[in-house]
């Protein structure tokens, strides 16, 4: 599991991927495409904001019944012949999944798309226990096979371009031919992936809604891997969660069409799975067992707070990310976190605690243009902001783990000494006196300002003087 | 109306204040000559934001306490800079959510206007004597999106016969100023002022203007280290130079 730990370390980060002038070409054409996707599928702002009021309005409906529809869900699931288990945290939801495929004697694993998989390094744990995964989402596939984890949590592989591809794919597939030509690298992928469809012992997959009423696990892909992944082995273990779950099933529809339209512009997906159970006595494929594992991993804490409990809307469309002015510059490796762009900068800090994760709320300038696009209307720049003051002036009462943490005395004393002087006219009018007066003197090198930008100087005379003369300007 | 109701206060921010004074001169002269009688109270300083936006809410109180006392009569507060407007106009009534000062607060908030969005409501008719000249105009998140103004700005720019305003790509896009961000992550923020300065000088304008001084400082320093002689003006101080 990463952790985006320090400062010093997230400036590092920043730094490396600014540096790589060709990536960032491609890697900005590639979020432009994907902006445009999503202008076209919801052109008209009141309709938009018509529709985000609705679908906000159910996940807010839901979670503020949180207990109650999980353990409707569960009564519905079981019902269903679907085994749910509980995880507090991620070493806990590895052990159940790796208990799972143990006693099926599962040796190999096909995986469809699960961030909260990544959440919980899954992967890793399976691989140290002697379980090969592969990744079956093709963009998933494509950064495990470069030993890296997902850059977005849509597009995981939006960083990389079909050259990159290519000599991945030449790299592990040798006995194939080498293509730089997209359809045929697809094909290449699918042909590869076929093969280990049929040959898994288990399917893994993540969820993208829950149904309590109907013990429904809801599942949107493009690529077939996620149908595959869940039907094809004998066992499927889906892992999520526990604010993805939904009251009804006449609420998903709305959920359903903003997501995929926020995430890539369609208006449905090729594939939307409902799975609700495994292979009946008179069918002929699907597995024979199907089990949900529900992850807390610090949300039920989250859910606690109501200064926070919105970041739970997330339905994970990352149109947050895909607008976001500061991810397009660096891409969401330099974050170094499961969840990158905004969402990560709200979320992680929350889920890790602020001395972990804080440092990712300086990542953003709170220009506000994640808030405008989010399909379920979490304030996310208000919340940021909020966590920034939890990092150094913490609610007496905050359940945030590490919070005041951030508070570093020489900041601390000098937006004191700024208070002090800017909130006494007199003070603040000797300031300006200063200033101006001393205009000639003021230094060239400001520090960080000036490692970028030429250091303003002072007017030569502040606009009090003039200001005093008001309505006599002339 | 007698002069009475003409009388409104003008918030020339701490940046205008101490850097571009001619900003805010440039705006009192506007407000003038709209018909209004603008105020321009000594004991004014800052909204707040810096330390609102890096946490320090306790130090940001402080400071925009000394404000509510400083406008203490109920006229309109006009201000040069939609960043700070849309400070004292969102986020005044959070900050001080449970304090002595909340209602009075909320009720300055509610009397608070963007210059451009003033101006424009107002009505003021702007004669263009300048030359022609290409401009971009820059539209800061706050503008945008804290208190929507941008719209104003334009119209008031579309009157002005000589002016041509360019859009430059990603114009919805982040300068990356971000105030303290600017320090905090500098290199992240020059990278994004280098996106938005390569966008503006790639259509041909020939001057950069924006609603917010904060954005100008930064994007200006940026513009001079990499050499442009691109000339940056809060719009302000261009409408003036326009019509006078």
């Amino acid at each position: 599991m990463n952790v985006p730990g320090s400062m010093t370390t997230l400036r590092a980060r920043v730094r490396e991927a600014l540096g790589k002038a060709p990536v960032r070409r491609n890697f900005r054409a590639a979020m432009d495409g994907i902006r445009a996707k999503r202008a076209a599928a919801l052109p008209d702002a009141t309709d938009f904001a018509q529709r985000r009021a609705r679908a906000a309005a159910i996940r807010a409906r839901a979670l503020a019944r949180l207990p109650e529809l999980l353990e409707r869900l569960e009564q519905r699931l079981e019902a269903n012949g679907i085994q749910v288990h509980w995880a507090e945290d991620a070493t806990q939801a590895n052990a159940i999944v790796l208990d799972l495929l143990h006693r099926a004697g599962a040796r190999s694993v096909i995986k469809g798309k699960s961030m909260v998989s990544e959440e919980t390094g899954l992967n890793d744990a399976l691989g140290e226990a002697g379980v090969a995964v592969v990744e079956s989402d093709l963009g998933e596939y494509i950064v495990q096979l470069a030993g890296e984890p997902p850059s977005h949590i849509v597009a995981p592989a939006i960083h990389k371009n079909r050259h990159e591809v290519a000599a991945l794919f030449q790299a592990h597939h040798p006995q194939r031919e080498a293509t730089e030509d997209i359809e045929g690298l697809t094909a290449e992928a699918r042909q590869v992936l076929r093969r280990r469809f049929a040959q898994a012992d288990a399917g893994i997959s993540g969820v993208n809604f829950l149904v309590a009423e109907t013990g429904t696990l809801v599942l949107v892909e493009n690529e077939g891997n996620g149908r595959l992944s869940t039907s094809a082995p004998p066992l499927h273990i889906a892992i999520t969660g526990i604010e993805k779950v939904i009251e009804r099933l006449d609420e998903l529809p709305p959920l359903l069409d903003l997501l995929t339209r926020s995430a890539t512009g369609q208006p449905i997906t090729t594939y939307v799975n409902f799975i609700s159970g495994p292979r009946r006595a008179d069918e002929l494929d699907g597995p024979r067992e199907v089990h949900l594992v529900l992850l807390d991993n610090g949300r039920a804490r989250i859910h606690a707070d109501p200064l926070f409990a919105d970041t739970l809307r997330c339905i994970r469309c990352g149109s947050c990310i895909n607008h976001c002015p500061v991810y397009v510059q660096v891409g969401g490796h330099a974050y170094g976190s499961v969840y990158p762009g905004p969402i990560g900068a709200l979320l992680e800090p929350q889920r890790l605690g602020l001395e972990a994760g804080g440092s990712l709320t300086s990542a953003c300038t709170l220009c506000g243009a994640c808030g405008d696009v989010c399909p379920v209307a979490i304030p996310l720049p208000g919340l940021i902001n909020q966590l920034r003051a939890e990092g150094v002036e913490p609610r007496p009462d905050s359940p945030l783990p590490d919070a005041g943490r951030l508070r570093h005395r020489g900041e601390a004393l000098l937006w004191r000494l700024w208070a002090t002087i800017y909130a006494h006219p007199h003070r603040y009018r000797w300031l300006a006196r200063l200033l101006t007066a001393l205009r000639r003197l003021a230094p060239r090198r400001l520090g960080a300002w000036t490692r970028w930008r030429e250091a303003p100087r002072p007017a030569a005379r502040d606009l009090h003087r003039p200001g005093a003369r008001s309505g006599v300007l002339r | 109306m007698t002069k009475e109701t003409h009388e409104i206060y003008v918030f020339g921010t701490c940046l205008i204040d101490l850097l571009r004074p001619e900003a805010g001169m440039a705006a009192l002269r506007l407000l003038e000559r709209a018909g209004f009688r603008p105020l321009f109270p000594q004991a004014q300083s800052c909204c707040g934001q810096p330390a609102f936006n890096s946490g320090y809410r306790h130090e940001a109180r402080a400071v925009a306490r000394a404000q509510l006392a400083a406008f203490a009569r109920e006229l309109p507060v006009v201000v040069p800079s939609a960043s700070c407007a849309g400070m004292i106009r969102n986020h005044w009534p959070a900050l001080f959510a449970g304090e002595p000062e909340e209602a009075q607060a909320r009720a300055l908030a509610a009397r608070t206007f963007e210059l451009c969005e003033f101006l424009d409501r107002a009505g003021l008719v702007l004669q263009d004597r300048g030359e022609s000249v290409r401009v971009a105009l820059h539209h800061s998140c706050s503008a945008r999106r804290e208190t929507r103004t941008t719209a104003s700005a334009e119209r008031l720019l579309e009157q002005l016969s000589g002016v041509e305003c360019l859009a430059p790509a990603h114009a919805e896009e982040c300068c990356g100023f971000g105030g303290t961000f600017a320090i905090k992550q500098d290199a992240l923020s020059a990278a994004m002022a280098d996106s938005k300065c390569d966008a503006v000088l790639a259509t041909s304008a020939e001057r950069l203007l924006s609603q917010d001084a904060g954005c100008l400082l930064h994007l200006q320093g940026r513009l001079a280290q990499r050499g442009d002689t691109l000339p940056v003006q809060h719009i302000a101080e261009f409408l003036w130079e326009r019509i006078a």
